[in-house]
């Protein structure tokens, strides 16, 4: 196991490195281009006066680094800051937001991962046939819109012309549960659209290049049938590509989710973010920022580890 | 000599209509881009062929105006992104050593990174002008091609008959331009095709959540903006657009996957 | 006819061609081949690569690999057309009545599983054999195969065994349903000459202690002429000549395998070293950056002019290092290199254009030698131009002359490298490294990836260039057999050291180091009874130590 575990370890110490690179990158980027925060928050007609007065509240008059430090320790002890708009405190106002995302998100998943293994399986199994062609299309298609388009067409028909789902996905915690799934079908329809072609076309790809492989053909040698080629031969060594795909596309959905929230007016943090960078509320920007990095940098991180874990040279060293 | 496949002719006539009327969108476009003309969302007509947008003006003018400010940011933030990102990435796989080390590892780091948001957290402190947005999507997007140009020249640089002009005692431009570009080439006109439809798309997601083009200019996914309100009323002139995307997408689509097909199958031969 | 046990009748197969920028065409690649095979026999496949060798081994499974389909014909297996009656039949034969053993046993193996359950697999689905059974048969045959810890060995995964043993190990695997036919698939081609002969040795016994059929397919004449009872040639998908393996190595009929059984019998006159040698390589050590140890080894050879120093060794003996070292490309760590009186700089960087000149190279593998996207023209033009000035007329007169050199007519400087067959990119690699009049050329392996006549046509060309240009060659080689060929000394290498150098008479006579001895008594050699007699006299002097 050695040599795995140690892989393991580089990759979290790595994953950590990035996560704060990151932190300094976004609170750089927000703070120190070009361009004066004061000054477009306020706008170009802005007084003197008041252009001072916000550069203190914001701290702009103290040294960079200072400010990246408190920052940062804010940041450990759960303190996101406050929103300049409304003097709301960050972390309270997106606790409630992020649980709403996170539903909608774990049901899109939740539907999306096991279709599109499904679908992904069904087109090797028919590659170069119809259902392998049809889907490849439908792939092509769903690609080549955008997510928000997805969501307008299926809104359109679905939610006005059939009036099967409710178009504005309203959603509070007095709501059952049933309630609630009624509320964002929608939504999770569109993201499950959206990350099912990319997942569904890797997923296909990943099976292929391993049933390319001679150990393949040496179990068709064997006389063994196409389910036990498959099962006890191909899966074994695609297991850790297709969850390197589920992984991928779980980051994908974590972008998917910040336009989709804003189509169906979804209570969640992707809305609140777009919110805030229209009014160029910095700090709500940068701690949105940062979590949304930092979920896509860790489940990145999950994806490089299990196919570490998989890996049986790894596993089982000389 | 050279047969094009009817999938890519097609592709190839849509993606040049597309590129002409944004050329020619003054003379061709019915009414003046922000000039109403008649009622809200006003079905098609003869004299409104898509009909009226939310305050009364031409959509089919819209549409074609908003193609031209899409196409061409488009157009300009590829331009920046292959530029930036294939110069970087052949630079990177020549050198070798800790200048190819420093750039692949700053460029880990930008792209571990969502780069809707990291546009968002740039775009809430910048300007929103067109060229803020070009240069923010060109140099977000040139990490991809960096990453592709970079994998592509590695391969070629490694191959003998690269080991054999070294050998000979040629020159770096040499070695570059003569051994490595034409024999990377296609995959990288190829990935042109994905970048610029993922621009678009881009651009269009953008201007969707207000962070894009700003009115009164249009632009495809500022369309959608304006008009998201009718959908809930039945009317879908929202939906218009989308249907431009996806034209245009898989038209250029069409076109990169016979670029990438022709040039694989060849094996290397006449280009 | 009745008691074959395999009856193959006018067998035909196809394929999809896939020719440069034309749309895809059916091809027929073997045309109408028929044999039979007794029980118990073993029957050689022999060809060059397009022969269609491997694929009639497959149709014997009633497989096709990639596109490849059997178009007409007949498969007669224990009584019965197995190209009839569907998969599922096929099925039900292969892994039970005929078994498959891969070139590659690195690949042919699953990398998740263990090689038990790989090698019992076949027998325990086909109900052959219990679990139990099928297990202590494989830790039997693993014994009889001369596997380390036959009761364990099955226990390991791939990656933790060596190259040789997962030959054995797939050989194991092909035996252990206890089949009526096994396929060799070039079994030992991958592997170096001193493992090939182990192996070679262990599936002879299996094959003869079982009383399996067998068809042997490889491209050794050689090797085949170990293990074969009868030999079958083929060439370009026909039927040339087939016989038993006594009458095709002994009195061949047919002019093809005439041919290939004198292949490599090229005479060479050994020269003797001129006072000048044109190349001095003085205690020189080499690592690469990042490793802990040294690839070469305080390596001192000489090269004299217009002679060829020929550099033997297996993989992983140094031989292309040295070669790396000599041309700038590592940098050697210690000692020195001198080339026709002067010093060379170490680095690549650090030598004049006329050192660069004078010392070319040729590459094992002639196609990614060559920039696909340059014609012939520009790829033998480009040294006359750069290191001569040449230009047009001038520069077009002197690249036919080379073509001509090389026994390439008119019409081939327009030609790109993917419209060349194997053996003409070779010779416009010599062309290429000829044009820059080089006092030495290095050649890495140039005929290791060529058909056996191909090569013989390459040394041949390469001796009569050196006849005329006077050009000394560094001949990096794994074969022997071009060694003797065309060497005028030799280096014998072994990991990282030279453990035998002088004339190639010397080299070649005893004693011997134990090593060189090793070496050369493991190279197959066309006569019958010959891995017997090997054997035999290492397991005396085994047991005399």
């Amino acid at each position: 196991m050695s040599p795995a575990i140690k892989l393991i370890a580089q990759r979290i110490a790595l994953g950590l490195l990035l996560l704060f690179l990151v932190s300094i990158l976004i609170f750089v980027g927000t703070l120190i281009l070009p361009g004066d925060v004061a000054q477009s928050i306020l706008g170009q007609s802005a007084t003197p006066e008041a252009l001072a007065n916000l550069r203190r509240d914001l701290g702009l008059n103290d040294p960079a680094f200072t400010r990246y430090i408190n920052w940062l320790t804010g940041i450990f002890h759960g303190d996101l800051g406050t929103a300049l708009t409304s003097g709301q405190d960050i972390a309270t106002a997106i606790g409630s937001r992020m649980s709403n995302t996170l539903f909608l998100a774990f049901w899109a998943a939740v539907i999306s991962v096991p279709l599109a293994i499904l679908l992904g399986l069904t087109a090797v199994r028919y590659k170069d046939r119809w259902p392998d062609k049809l889907i490849s299309a439908v792939t092509l298609a769903s690609i080549s819109v955008p997510e928000f388009m997805i969501g307008y067409i299926i809104m359109y028909f679905i939610g006005v012309k059939l009036r099967w789902f409710p178009s504005v996905a309203m959603i509070n915690d007095s709501m059952s549960l049933g309630e609630k799934l009624s509320a964002v079908a929608m939504p999770v329809m569109v993201l499950t659209l959206v990350v099912l072609a990319h997942m569904m076309r890797m997923t296909r790809a990943a099976i292929l290049n391993v049933m390319q492989s001679p150990y393949i053909e040496t179990a068709e040698l064997k006389g063994l049938n196409s389910f036990m080629v498959i099962f006890r031969h191909a899966f074994p060594n695609s297991v850790a590509p297709i969850v390197n795909v589920v992984m991928l596309n779980m980051a994908y959905l974590v972008v998917g989710v910040v336009v989709i929230e804003v189509v169906f007016t979804y209570p969640g943090m992707g809305q609140y973010l777009v919110d805030h960078v229209s009014k160029r509320d910095v700090p709500v920007v940068q701690a949105c920022g940062l979590i949304f990095a930092a979920v896509y940098i860790v489940l990145n991180m999950v994806a490089d580890i299990v196919s570490i874990l998989s890996n049986p040279r790894l596993r089982h060293p000389k | 000599m050279m047969r094009i496949p009817f999938a890519a002719a097609v592709g190839l006539v849509l993606t040049a209509l597309y590129f002409l009327a944004a050329l020619l969108a003054p003379l061709i476009a019915p009414y003046g881009m922000a000039e109403i003309v008649g009622g809200v969302w006003e079905p098609s007509s003869a004299a409104h062929w898509l009909g009226t947008d939310n305050i009364g003006r031409d959509l089919l003018t819209r549409l074609i105006y908003g193609g031209r400010t899409t196409i061409f940011i488009a157009t300009a933030a590829t331009v920046l992104s292959f530029t930036t990102g294939a110069i970087l990435g052949f630079l990177a796989a020549v050198l070798g050593g800790w200048a190819d080390q420093v750039m692949s590892r700053a460029i880990d780091l930008l792209m571990s990174i969502p780069t809707l948001i990291f546009a968002l957290v740039v775009l809430s402190v910048m300007p929103v002008t067109v060229p803020m947005l070009i240069l923010v999507m060109g140099l977000l997007d040139s990490t991809r091609v960096y990453r592709l140009a970079r994998a592509v020249a590695v391969d070629i640089n490694v191959m003998d008959y690269v080991e054999a002009a070294k050998l000979r005692g040629e020159g770096r431009g040499w070695i570059i331009f003569r051994e490595i570009l034409p024999n990377a080439l296609s995959p990288l006109i190829a990935e042109m095709g994905m970048r610029f439809i993922f621009m678009v798309l881009f651009v269009s997601t953008l201007s969707f959540l207000g962070l894009g083009v700003q009115p009164p200019a249009a632009d495809w996914g500022g369309i959608v903006k304006e008009n998201k309100d009718g959908i809930v009323y039945g009317i879908p002139a929202a939906l218009l657009p989308a249907l431009a995307i996806a034209t245009l997408a898989i038209s250029v689509n069409l076109v990169a996957d016979w670029v990438l097909n022709r040039t694989t199958s060849l094996k290397g031969g006449r280009g | 006819m009745t008691d074959a046990l395999l009856d193959v009748r006018n067998l035909k197969i196809g394929a999809t061609a896939y020719p440069p920028g034309e749309p895809p065409q059916e091809i027929e690649i073997v045309h109408g081949v028929s044999f039979t095979l007794e029980k118990g026999r073993v029957l050689g496949l022999i060809g060059e690569s397009g022969a269609g060798k491997s694929t009639i081994g497959l149709a014997a499974l009633g497989y096709g690999r990639g596109g490849v389909k059997i178009t007409g014909g007949e498969v007669w297996i224990n009584g019965r057309d197995i190209l009839k009656g569907g998969i599922r039949r096929l099925r039900d034969l292969r892994g039970a009545e005929v078994t498959y053993v891969a070139q590659s046993a690195a690949a042919a193996f699953n990398p998740a599983k263990k090689l038990m359950e790989q090698v019992t697999e076949a027998a325990i689905h086909h109900k052959k054999f219990s679990k139990a059974e099928a297990e202590a048969r494989a830790v039997a045959l693993f014994g009889k195969l001369g596997l380390p810890d036959p009761e364990t060995f099955g226990q390991r995964y791939p990656h933790q065994v060596s190259g040789g043993q997962l030959q054995r190990a797939m050989t194991a695997l092909a035996l252990c349903p206890e089949p009526d036919l096994v396929i060799f698939d070039e079994p030992t081609t991958a592997l170096d000459v001193t493992t090939q002969i182990d192996v070679l040795a262990a599936i002879k016994e299996a094959i003869h202690d079982t009383g399996v059929a067998a068809l042997y397919i490889t491209h050794d004449l050689a090797v085949v002429a170990q293990v074969a009872d009868d030999i079958m040639v083929l060439r370009h998908g026909n039927k040339v000549e087939y016989g038993t393996t006594d009458q095709i190595i002994n009195a061949p009929q047919e002019q093809y395998t005439r041919e290939l059984v004198s292949v490599r019998s090229i005479q060479h006159e050994e020269k003797l070293p001129s006072p000048d040698p044109v190349l001095k390589v003085d205690r020189v050590t080499a690592r690469y950056a990042g490793t802990g140890f040294d690839v070469l080894k305080d390596i001192s050879v000489a090269l004299h002019p217009g002679q060829t120093l020929a550099v033997v060794g297996e993989s992983g003996s140094g031989k292309s290092t040295l070669a790396r070292a000599i041309t700038g490309l590592l940098p050697p760590t210690d000692g020195s290199i001198t080339f026709d009186g002067r010093t060379l700089s170490p680095t690549l960087a650090g030598r004049s254009r006329e050192d660069l000149r004078e010392l070319q190279m040729i590459y094992q593998m002639a196609d990614v030698a060559m920039n696909p996207r340059q014609t012939v023209g520009t790829i033998i033009g480009r040294p006359l131009e750069f290191y001569f000035g040449l230009k047009g007329r001038e520069k077009r007169a002197r690249i036919q002359e080379l073509l001509d050199q090389i026994e390439l007519g008119e019409g081939f400087i327009d030609r790109y490298p993917a419209e060349l067959s194997g053996g003409q990119k070779q010779r416009v690699c010599i062309a290429r490294a000829l044009a820059a009049k080089p006092k030495m050329i290095i050649c890495d392996e140039v005929t290791s990836a060529l058909d056996p006549l191909v090569a013989d046509g390459i040394l041949k060309l390469l001796l009569a260039l050196q006849k005329r240009e006077g050009v000394a060659y560094l001949f990096i080689t794994h074969d022997l057999a071009t060694v003797r060929a065309i060497a005028d000394s030799i280096a014998v290498m072994y990991r990282g050291k030279v453990v035998r150098y002088g004339s190639k008479t010397e080299v070649l006579s005893p004693p011997f180091d134990d090593y060189t001895d090793l070496l050369l008594s493991s190279v197959p050699e066309m006569k019958l009874g010959w891995l017997e007699e090997v054997i035999a006299h290492r397991k005396m002097e085994s047991a005399g130590n």
